[in-house]
């Protein structure tokens, strides 16, 4: 049997559908239109799906194969973009990055918006205030004096000092996952003190002080609680709570 | 069920509300003391009689949950100076709630003689 073949006896068809990776999971998607109702009701969607897919695939087979009218935002769907942060079994996740395997496909999946922000509709929030937010902490490199003619040097520990809070992808599972922003959205949030940590930290940004004094405000840093709700969200593991909690620090040494 | 879920916050948070709750149930308390001690001034007697009725089991009873709303106060605030303060204290926040939980548990079976124990005699006999 120098050949090897192909031994179609052996073959059970069977197998495949034994075999099968696929799992019936329920969805509990909070659905809100506003056009039809002015309230936001519970709906159920039964799925056949790979538990090693993302929560994303699920609504994605819902949209496409079962009622169009389910709406959601995502873009990259890799866990970059920040589009896709919603409420997942009570928690803020990005649904491109939450397998279902790992949220216990047993029960039904709840999917909803998050919290603290106006319902559109579905999945979808209006995320103005917290753009707007983040606009006000001047989230951009503000210098003084000549453009230097080569890049601006830093040393690695000057870069180190800031660099959990570069990897910020603004979705806004932190800013809505505060409790302290759910009570009063004049809050500033979570997600704009970090993305002003950013630059205050930052050696080569001039305008800290700038900053600090903005998050001096009484909707600023000092309205945080720690309950630590945004740590535990965020899906690029910043620790936010450590961000803001240093920003207060450099609020109450800076001028000793 | 009509409304949405509540968040499933995690130590953090729950410490937050017990911190919150346990803070209003103090404001409360203290709200009563001021009352009942400056009914002094009204009269002594009527005085004695409000304090008296603080010696019954129910009472005593009310009183183990102040100290358990104080210790608990008190410790989680010492945790939450540390997270203010410490530049460590974010990243152990968990393990220090967890010591405040052990030294409050120790702290409270240590109230239950002094303060619980009139009580018992009261309602079991001596």
């Amino acid at each position: 049997m120098a050949t090897p073949t192909l031994d179609k006896e052996d073959a059970k068809p069977e197998a495949g559908f034994a075999d099968s990776p696929y799992i019936t999971v329920t969805f509990r998607i909070r659905r809100f239109n506003p056009e039809v109702s002015a309230d936001a009701t519970w709906e159920d969607f039964q799925l056949e799906i790979d538990p090693k897919e993302r929560v994303l695939d699920g609504l994605h087979k819902i949209k496409w194969d079962l009622d169009g009218t389910l709406t959601f935002r995502r873009s990259c769907a890799h866990g970059i973009c920040g589009s896709d942060a919603m409420r997942i079994n009570g928690k803020n996740r990005l649904a491109c990055k939450t397998l279902i395997k790992d949220i216990n496909p047993a029960k039904p999946i709840t999917v909803e918006p998050i919290k603290g922000l106006t319902v559109l509709k579905d999945l979808v929030v209006d995320m103005d205030p917290f753009f707007q937010a983040y606009r006000d902490v001047m989230p951009f490199l503000v210098t003084t004096g000549n453009e230097p003619t080569r890049e601006r040097l830093q040393s690695a520990e000057d870069r180190e000092r800031f660099d959990d809070t570069t990897k910020c992808i603004l979705c806004a599972a932190c800013t809505s996952s505060c409790p302290v922003f759910w009570n009063d959205g004049q809050y500033f949030g979570p997600a704009a003190i970090v993305n002003a940590h950013r630059f205050i930290f930052d050696s080569r940004d001039e305008a800290g002080e700038q900053r600090l004094e903005i998050l001096n405000d009484k909707d600023g840093v000092w309205r945080c609680r720690t309950t630590f709700n945004c740590t535990d969200a965020c899906p690029r593991g910043i620790e936010v709570t450590k961000a803001i909690q240093e920003v207060k620090r450099a609020l109450i040494t800076r001028r000793f | 069920m009509p409304a949405g879920t509540l968040y499933r916050g995690r130590e953090g948070m729950w410490s937050w509300v017990a911190h919150r709750v346990t803070g209003v149930l103090i404001f409360f308390f203290l709200f009563v003391h001021v009352l009942d001690t400056a009914l002094v001034r009204v009269s002594p007697e009527a005085y004695d009689d409000v304090v008296a009725t603080y010696k019954t089991p129910l009472v005593a009873l009310l009183e183990y949950g102040l100290v358990a709303a104080i210790l608990f106060h008190a410790l989680n605030g010492l945790r939450v100076i540390a997270v203010d303060f410490w530049s460590k204290g974010p990243r152990y926040q968990k393990q220090m709630l967890w010591t405040v939980m052990g030294i409050w548990i120790v702290l409270m079976v240590g109230a239950l003689y002094p303060v619980l124990g009139h009580a018992v005699r009261e309602v079991f006999g001596s």
